[in-house]
């Protein structure tokens, strides 16, 4: 346990750099995977058979590919097309992609799960489709998403791993990186596995504060 | 001020409506009754553009209803509509539900629009529950507040789709009398219901609608008292008298 303490004080420092990478991986992933997905689902419920069937078939395609391929594909791939892009924004982008559709089908099942008859106040006081969804519909559906949304928070933390396939240093590869080096695999591997817990305990508490919410109403 | 003109509309292979043709002049309180499935609130979900008709007309004040087209938002201003379940917007204040339309459809200034939201929940009895949430008040509150909601777009006309369907009885007197004040005020109405104390009291005209076409119609009171067609008779009778 001694030795634990020692080889923590020792390796915290360069793990931490690791953390500051997996934050800023999750975080980039999380916004851009929220925003494509609020988009997907918009086209999915816009009523216009050419959105809804691209968005359906965008979400099949994304939903169909592992992370780790896509991830392979933008930063190994793209290059041969003329388009470089550094192992952190690959990360990003890759994740942010690769989530979008799961959130997407989840925000889809919130704007679904809304009364038609809020839907038929809102046109007969003459608001057009955006005015509805913005003002009644997804107001209404936040509260039916944000459990399942800090799921999702949750897995992106733990998946921001797989940047590492891809070089990006963050928490699992630095720990890896140290392992390798100094053979202290269980003193190392024990740290990481810690500190992605103590990061995703916040967003364990966010999400329980989001079901409490959810069912007092 | 609304014509209805030969309107056919079909749910997939069922006719609903097989040829209605009304009209309701400005000021005048219209009743439509009939036993249920006979078409009568989608007559009024025409009206508004909240279903589409296949074949016929729709006018209001001579604009043609067709809800695919732009002008559906004018129309829709001037003809508001009242909801059998109420469908107010539970994320919102009963103060917030009122001034929605005038603020964000018809961009009135916030000031102006809460004055008279203010009012006109007054004017439904309900000053005192401006800043509560619809889970909070009884279906007999909602509905007036609907009905203010409905007001506040300063409409020509309103429509009612079974306002009192889904109340508790003894909520259902304080609904009818806000709609009555209205009638006395000179709004124009078009009612589906089932209260034909409400519709002998207050409509000018009554139309019976049975299997999507208009059995009888004329003046409430001969329409009610005196039926001349058979289904309307039995109709009536079953209303009245349920229980033989």
């Amino acid at each position: 346990m001694e030795k634990f303490w020692r080889d923590a004080v020792e390796f915290l420092p360069i793990l931490m750099h690791g953390v500051a990478l997996t934050i800023i991986v999750t975080l980039g992933s999380l916004v851009l995977s929220t925003l494509l997905g609020l988009v997907w689902a918009l086209m999915r419920v816009s009523g216009v058979a050419v959105l809804s069937g691209l968005s359906a078939g965008l979400i099949n395609v994304i939903r169909g590919i592992p992370i780790i391929v896509l991830l392979f594909y933008l930063y190994f791939v793209m290059p041969d097309l003329g388009i470089t892009l550094t192992a952190l924004q690959a990360a990003i982008l890759g994740l942010g992609i690769a989530y979008s559709a799961y959130q997407a089908e989840n925000f889809r099942a919130g704007i679904e799960a809304i009364d038609k008859g809020q839907i038929e106040a809102a046109q007969a006081i003459g608001m057009g489709w955006w005015l509805t969804m913005r003002r009644v519909v997804l107001p209404q559906a936040v509260r039916i998403v944000l459990p399942p949304y800090g799921n999702i928070m949750i897995m992106m933390l733990k998946d921001s791993s797989q940047a590492s396939t891809i070089t990006v240093a963050e928490l699992a590869l630095q720990g890896k990186l140290i392992a390798s080096s100094t053979f202290k695999n269980m003193s190392v591997f024990t740290l990481v596995a810690l500190m992605y817990l103590t990061m995703s305990i916040p967003l364990i508490l966010l999400v329980r504060h989001f079901e409490k919410r959810a069912g007092k109403r | 001020m609304i014509d209805l003109i030969d309107v056919h509309k079909s749910f997939g292979k069922t006719e609903v409506l097989k040829g209605i043709s009304a009209s309701v002049q400005k000021g005048e309180v219209v009743c439509i009754i009939g036993p249920s499935g006979s078409g009568k609130s989608t007559i009024l979900r025409c009206i508004n553009g909240l279903e589409s008709y296949e074949a016929g007309d729709i006018r209001v004040d001579g604009a043609k209803v067709d809800r695919n087209a732009p002008s559906i938002v004018a129309i829709r201003t001037q003809v508001s509509m009242v909801f059998q379940r109420f469908n107010l917007f539970p994320h919102r204040t009963a103060l917030e539900n009122v001034i929605e339309g005038p603020v964000f459809v018809k961009k009135e200034p916030r000031e102006a629009a809460l004055r008279r939201g203010r009012e006109l929940l007054a004017q439904v009895g309900l000053a005192e529950k401006a800043d509560a949430y619809p889970p909070q008040l009884s279906g007999g509150q909602q509905q007036r507040v609907a009905i203010a909601r409905a007001l506040a777009m300063q409409p020509k006309a309103i429509l009612f789709d079974e306002p009192t369907s889904a109340l508790d009885p003894e909520l259902v007197g304080d609904v009818l009398s806000v709609m009555r004040k209205l009638a006395d005020d000179g709004m124009t109405m078009v009612v589906v219901t089932h209260e034909m104390g409400f519709a002998k009291d207050v409509a000018d005209r009554v139309l019976f609608i049975d299997g999507g076409v208009i059995v009888e119609q004329g003046p409430a009171k001969s329409v009610l008292n005196q039926p001349q067609h058979p289904r309307t008779r039995d109709f009536l009778h079953r209303v009245l008298h349920p229980l033989e």
